[in-house]
């Protein structure tokens, strides 16, 4: 149970790492809007570059990145198919029956699932460069200004702060419950549906019991320390941009920069 | 009748940044009728010692067994193994979940398979054996209990499972002295009437001292002293000091009187003891 990874953060202390997690929010959105801007196979051979490139210097297992693709494997390998067997073209290269297969759809599948893949490692980059707490600093710190048209950024961050917070606690508490429960010969696997969440009520019971406790507890803890709102809070670890970081967005602007060149620049000539 | 670890290991998390070595190469075996305590620093791997003991934690390399029966295997003859050895966790009101009291405690031993006859019985019996009066809580919901009744309740929804050896761990924590003697003394009867094996992890010396037979003191994952509590602390005073542990006040006190000048014999391991030998030195009745 403790063996789930919580979202998927690997320590480390690479340039990517110390990056300041607005920038790498930022350059991800940015990234992503450059995944969208290339068209030919020198556009998507300049992305995977970028990817293994971002990776190397992040210091995580290459493998790792890409195994964050696997939850979403049945989709891509979906839309290859989709686009392969139905889609439309003139340069036919396989046929049986009503299905043909043609260059053009073999082109837009391969493109497509490449944009999928991209978009996955890419944005898993994040998650695993930056740890939950930075990830919703970062988050608060970019909402402030829609505040204006009533964004509650900090109330945001900070339920999503006690969500993040509270995650490993309820796992351990599961985790405790379940061991108790199973060394009173609790049995959860086998049955049917129903018995099976039948059987889920010996866990169920005491893990609710124990979050309503533990957010009484921390509702009170917190009124005690006057805890009133994000108005004039201050805290302990300011964000601030470094050289590094102008580094970076120098980097993602060349990216966009790039694959722009290539997707309309010839056209303009 | 032992319980038997051969050179266990256990790693949490292994392969991962998060790998923590919590066992290392623990031998060790208990007897039924043994009273052993486990003390030790948190973190000194003492929970992941009694989570092997019983099964619900399977050893990264070494053996587990009950009997000569591995508990890690996933036979029949093993699942009935681990369930002859109960655990009562920490805080263990924590995990109540039926609507009764009687339903709670009658959990375990519906999961042993038995009859309706017969699961009454075990009940009935648990419930006496922590001074919960049937007549008055059967019917009553756990959550209405007070802090101490409900600790009742799950350790007596464990005892109900008639369990050959009990694994306790800090059974006492957060409880009232009332509470707190009461809890012992259903330990000690079920101890003595049933004379099963009991393994109690404890921060008290004082518990340990005052109940077990058998003492063992963990410290970074291994097994620093194994032996009776009164030569433990006797003899490895400085080991158990090292290891940042403490002895009991009685002994502080015994060894203050003699820092003064009181002769006093060796093996004192009780207050009243000491009392006694006081008076007798001092001419007092």
């Amino acid at each position: 149970m403790l063996n789930i990874t919580l979202g998927q953060y690997y320590p480390g202390n690479s340039f990517i790492h110390q990056l300041d997690p607005r920038t790498k929010i930022l350059a991800t959105l940015l990234l992503i809007v450059a995944v969208f801007l290339a068209d030919a196979a020198v556009g998507y051979g300049i992305l995977c570059a970028m990817v293994v490139l971002i990776v190397s210097v992040s210091g995580i297992p290459f493998m790792m990145v890409l195994k964050s693709v696997k939850p979403l494997l049945l989709i891509i390998v979906m839309t290859l198919m989709l686009h392969v067997f139905l889609g439309q073209g003139e340069h036919v290269l396989y046929q049986w029956k009503i299905f043909k297969v043609t260059e053009e759809g073999l082109q837009m599948g391969v493109k497509m699932s490449m944009r999928l893949i991209l978009l996955l490692m890419i944005s898993s980059i994040l998650t695993f460069t930056t740890s939950p707490i930075v990830l919703t600093d970062g988050i608060e710190s970019l909402l402030r200004p829609f505040r204006v048209i009533g964004v509650p950024a900090h109330e945001l961050a900070m339920m999503m702060t006690i969500a993040l917070r509270f995650i490993p606690t309820l796992m351990e508490e599961t985790d405790r419950i379940i061991k108790a429960q199973t060394a009173r010969g609790a049995d959860f696997s086998g049955g049917n549906l129903l018995s099976r969440a039948k059987n889920m009520l010996p866990i169920l019971v005491p893990l609710f019991i124990s979050a309503f406790r533990r957010a009484d507890d921390l509702a009170v803890a917190m009124e005690a320390r006057c805890y009133r709102g994000g108005e004039g809070r201050t805290r302990m670890h300011e964000l601030a941009y470094r050289s590094g970081d102008f580094v970076a967005f120098a980097f993602t602007f060349a990216m966009i920069g790039l694959l722009a060149f290539l997707r309309w620049g010839p056209s303009l000539f | 009748m032992s319980i038997k670890l051969e050179h266990v290991s256990y790693t949490y998390m292994p392969g991962t940044p998060y790998e923590k070595k919590a066992l290392k190469d623990v031998s060790l075996e208990i007897k039924k009728g043994e009273f052993v305590a486990v003390i030790g620093h948190t973190g000194s791997g003492k929970s992941t010692l009694v989570q092997n003991l019983n099964g619900l934690l399977h050893p990264t390399e070494g053996i587990a067994s009950l009997d000569g029966i591995n508990l890690a295997d996933k036979t029949r003859d093993a699942k009935m193994a681990r369930s002859r050895i109960g655990m009562v966790f920490q805080y263990p009101e924590h995990q109540l979940f039926a609507e009764t009291v009687y339903e709670d405690v009658a959990f375990g031993p519906r999961n042993q398979g038995l009859d309706y006859d017969a699961v009454d019985a075990r009940v009935h019996e648990a419930m006496k054996f922590v001074g919960l009066d049937f007549e008055t809580f059967a019917g009553r919901s756990p959550f209405s209990l007070s802090g101490g009744q409900m600790r009742r309740v799950a350790i007596a929804g464990v005892v109900a499972l008639d369990p050959d050896y009990l694994i306790l761990d800090e059974p006492s924590a957060g409880l009232d002295p009332g509470s707190r003697n009461a809890v012992f003394a259903e330990v000690m009867a079920l101890y003595k009437k049933r004379g099963i094996g009991i393994v109690m992890v404890t921060h008290s010396m004082e518990d340990a001292a005052q109940f077990a037979k058998r003492m063992l003191v963990v410290y970074q994952g291994r097994i620093l002293i194994d032996g009776k509590p009164g030569e433990v602390f006797l003899k490895e005073k400085r080991r158990l000091l090292e290891a940042g542990m403490d002895i009991p006040e009685v002994y502080k006190l015994a060894d203050a009187l003699r820092a003064k000048g009181m002769r006093l014999p060796n093996d004192i391991t009780d207050a009243k003891l000491l009392l006694a030998e006081v008076k007798k030195r001092k001419g007092l009745k």
